[in-house]
């Protein structure tokens, strides 16, 4: 692939004097969602140094008790509340339960006996040839998880990796970044008592990566949460974790494929399911009649394909757009939440490393697969937020909101978002990605194409291999994953890009950044500057109209 | 009619085929889609026995190590547990023990339990003895029922004899909640409709006495 121009050029004066008078599409003075800046993991990852690190992951006040703490000076009936040091409680159950596993030791001694086979194992077809390898492990050095292959018979892989994570720290009294060699690109993160390790021969960037493996880390604190995960190895070392994250692989492994295709994790935001402003209204407004009364909820979300149809909020409290992809994974993995209302802790690691929320999780009706999570930090409340649901579900039913999101769902073809390129009229674009910054939220042209993940964790084991192939026709996924270099480009610390505009033999992409966007454009590969600004500037002012339908204008709390 | 409310615990290992059994018994289907438990699940059913009924609360807990820790929340004032094991993995065996005796140790009331070996379809790669476990499940005072949810075999009956057997604990005059059925709907919703049971059911087993219902350790306890 032959790249023929990089333009840092001011964007033309049509485009900008458009949105500079106005708010950028899909701003609006109050936001859910966290601003987030694409990297800023990344930039805080990299600024740590060694002390730091170990102080950041372990001084951290606890939202949840905070809420608690709110709850109890409101309203003196404590008697009840105190017994609801959930988190806490759930942990010290589970220490003691951790005495009885003596599983681990069974392994260290298998590992001795094998090690001549150990070698030959990193040659079998289980593990060469995958785009990217993903390993976990604890600073003993004892596996916790690989993408692909057998965890047990990568003892000795693992081995070597704890030994060049330590050297690096004790004897140069640095951090061990990365090694890139000529197709290859190895990124390590050493975070709390874990090592995490990508390899990659991908195009996606050590930033990239980085993010990738912080939020794996993050999937492995919203099962255990950080103070449960830094006990179990403060009080021993060698602790084999798989025992407690049984049955969680299966959710980083659908979090790995989920952040390869989805643009969300790229940019840091969170995508929407486009609905009729009235019909977003009255959803929003049926859940904060149903739950005002109810004082411990925290958050009412209710989402839909891996997108966000509301989210209504404590007082004071928002989400970060991370922890809102880790519940998307969580609903997206689990099948079963499609059979019952369930009941189960929910650690959001952005909100609140240290201790769990209560979630009552459920798909709001047979015919209308939106999920309604609500989450509180009473861990008796399963009874109250069962019957606030039925209430829910039965006003968005009368109100025909359930008809609504499921038109938006199937992508009924008179909605205007369901094929905004050909309901705008610019042919010229293929595909398109926008982000306002400030509400963290993405619209894309497209939806992302993901299948349902495996349900048990046979097949995500295979797969995952480089093919070579010729690409006809783009997929969604291709576009995105085109996008990356201009992403990593605009977001370059030491020289950050504002625009680009690049032709290769396939196409052409304009990336642009403002103070309220990101917008990454695919245009035909002859497509002139001029003329490729122009279709831009049409394609904001459509988002900008519709931005009402596009993005979620207003931040509800109860 | 005799109406009693009454909450069950469905307890065991991973993937032993809990939520697979009552799904197939509330939903009358199986799918192979059924994907870990996270957490607990929550399902209610009517069942009636002879000229009565139970409403049952079913709570199907996940066999997950990572939230073995909650399982209190859930056996806390069950008035029944189902033990399930799969007959081909005796570690799954084993680990139902743990639970009767965490449920002994923790459970004051008396509690109906029954051990289910489930996946009886795959007899060929057996590895709990059906004697052994009828033997254990007899030793407890619970009924043992072998069940396959696949084939849709032996799970009427578990269901059946639980809430036959609540309805006994229930006269023997336990914490349980029953009331006449006209009190009920008077209570509820003031409109004279008769409910309809979900499930319908006979007891063809003999019945146990209230002396083979598993108790704790009497202890003394405020609530
Ligand atoms: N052959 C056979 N397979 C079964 C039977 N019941 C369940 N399974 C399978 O066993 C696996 C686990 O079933 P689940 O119902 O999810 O097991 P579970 O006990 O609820 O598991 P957790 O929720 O993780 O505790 C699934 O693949 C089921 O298809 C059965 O009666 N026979
Ligand atoms: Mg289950």
């Amino acid at each position: 692939m032959s790249s023929s121009s990089i333009d840092n050029v001011q964007p033309s004066t049509s485009a900008q004097n458009n949105t500079s008078d106005e708010l950028e599409p899909g701003a609006c003075p109050d936001s859910i969602l966290d601003p987030t800046d694409s990297f800023e993991e990344f930039a805080s990852e990299m600024s740590s140094s060694l002390q730091s690190r170990h102080i950041a992951l372990t001084t951290k006040s606890s939202t949840i008790s905070e809420i608690q703490c709110e709850i109890n000076k409101d309203f003196k009936e404590s008697s009840e509340i105190k017994s609801t040091k959930s988190s806490e409680d759930l942990q010290n159950k589970n220490d003691s339960m951790s005495e009885s596993g003596s599983s681990s030791n069974l392994i260290d001694q298998n590992n001795e006996e094998l090690d001549s086979d150990k070698e030959d194992y990193l040659h079998s077809p289980e593990l060469i040839n995958k785009e990217k390898h993903v390993f976990i492990l604890s600073s003993a050095g004892k596996p916790i998880y690989s993408r692909y292959g057998n965890e047990d018979k990568l003892a000795g892989l693992c081995g070597v990796i704890q030994a060049l994570v330590s050297v690096v720290e004790d004897q140069n009294h640095d951090i061990l970044r990365s090694i890139t060699t000529k197709d290859c690109k190895t990124v390590f993160l050493v975070k709390g008592p874990l090592i995490l390790v990508a390899i990659s021969k991908s195009n996606e960037s050590e930033t990239q990566l980085v993010l990738q493996l912080t939020y794996a880390f993050n999937q492995i604190v919203s099962v255990l949460t950080l103070t449960q995960l830094n006990r179990i190895f403060e009080q021993r070392r060698n602790y084999d974790l798989r025992r407690l994250l049984s049955g969680a692989e299966r959710l980083i492994d659908n979090l790995l494929i989920f952040m390869e295709k989805d643009p969300a994790f790229l940019l840091g935001a969170v995508r929407c399911l486009p609905l009729p402003e009235k019909s977003r209204e009255s959803i929003t407004n049926a859940i904060t009649s149903t739950c005002n009364k109810i004082r411990d909820l925290v958050f009412a979300i209710l989402i839909a394909g891996n997108q966000l149809i509301t989210l209504v909020r404590m007082k004071k409290y928002t989400l970060h757009p991370s922890d809102i992809h880790l519940l998307f994974n969580l609903v997206r993995s689990t099948e079963s939440f499609k059979s019952a209302e369930s009941w189960t802790p929910i650690c959001l690691p952005k909100f609140d490393a240290s201790g769990f929320l209560h979630g009552h999780v459920s798909y709001i009706a047979e015919d209308c697969q939106a999920c309604l999570i609500l989450l509180t930090v009473q861990r008796d409340a399963f009874f109250p937020l069962s019957q606030a649901k039925h209430t829910i579900a039965e006003k968005l039913r009368r109100s025909n909101c359930l008809g609504a999101i499921n038109d938006a769902l199937n992508r009924n073809e008179d909605l205007p978002t369901t094929n905004p390129l050909r309901h705008i009229g610019i042919l010229e674009i293929r595909h398109f990605m926008y982000k306002c910054k400030s509400t963290a939220q993405l619209f894309t042209s497209d939806p992302v194409s993901i299948d349902r993940p495996q349900d048990n964790r046979t097949r995500p084991k295979e797969g995952g291999d480089i093919v070579e192939k010729k690409i006809e026709k783009l997929s969604d996924i291709d576009y995105v994953s085109n996008y990356r270099k201009f992403c990593s480009q605009i977001h370059c610390t030491s020289t950050p890009a504002k625009l680009i505009f690049r032709s290769n033999s396939d196409n052409t992409i304009l990336a642009w950044v403002t103070n309220g966007f990101e917008l990454y454009v695919t245009f035909d590969a002859l497509m002139e500057k001029d003329q490729a600004i122009k279709a831009v500037d049409r394609l904001l002012r459509w988002i900008k109209k519709e931005e009402q339908r596009i993005f979620i204008m207003n931040a509800p709390t109860f | 009619m005799k109406v009693i409310e009454a909450k069950i615990v469905v307890l065991g290992s991973q993937g032993v085929g809990k939520t697979s059994l009552v799904v197939r018994y509330i939903g009358k289907m199986f799918s192979k889609h059924i994907s870990p438990t996270i957490g607990a699940s929550f399902f209610t059913c009517n069942i009636s026995v002879d000229d009565a009924r139970v409403k049952l609360q079913v709570w199907d807990t996940a066999g997950q190590e990572r939230f073995r820790s909650m399982a209190p929340m859930y056996y806390r004032n069950a008035n029944a547990a189902l033990l399930v094991f799969d007959i081909s993995s005796l570690n799954s065996f084993q680990a139902i023990k743990g639970w009767v005796k965490e449920l002994q140790s923790n459970v004051p009331e008396p509690m109906v339990m029954s051990v289910v070996g489930n996946k009886c379809d795959l007899e060929s790669s057996r590895a709990v003895p059906h004697a052994e476990a009828a033997q254990y499940a007899a030793s407890i005072g619970a009924q043992y029922c072998e069940t396959s949810a696949l084939h849709d075999q032996g799970i009427e009956q578990v269901f059946v004899t639980t809430a036959a057997a609540l309805l006994r604990l229930a006269g023997a005059g336990t914490n349980l909640r029953s009331y006449d059925s006209a009190d009920e709907d008077r209570l509820l919703s003031g409109a004279p409709t008769e409910e309809t049971p979900t499930h319908t059911g006979r007891i063809e087993l003999p019945a146990w006495s209230i002396d083979n219902i598993a108790h704790g350790e009497p202890r003394n306890t405020c609530c």
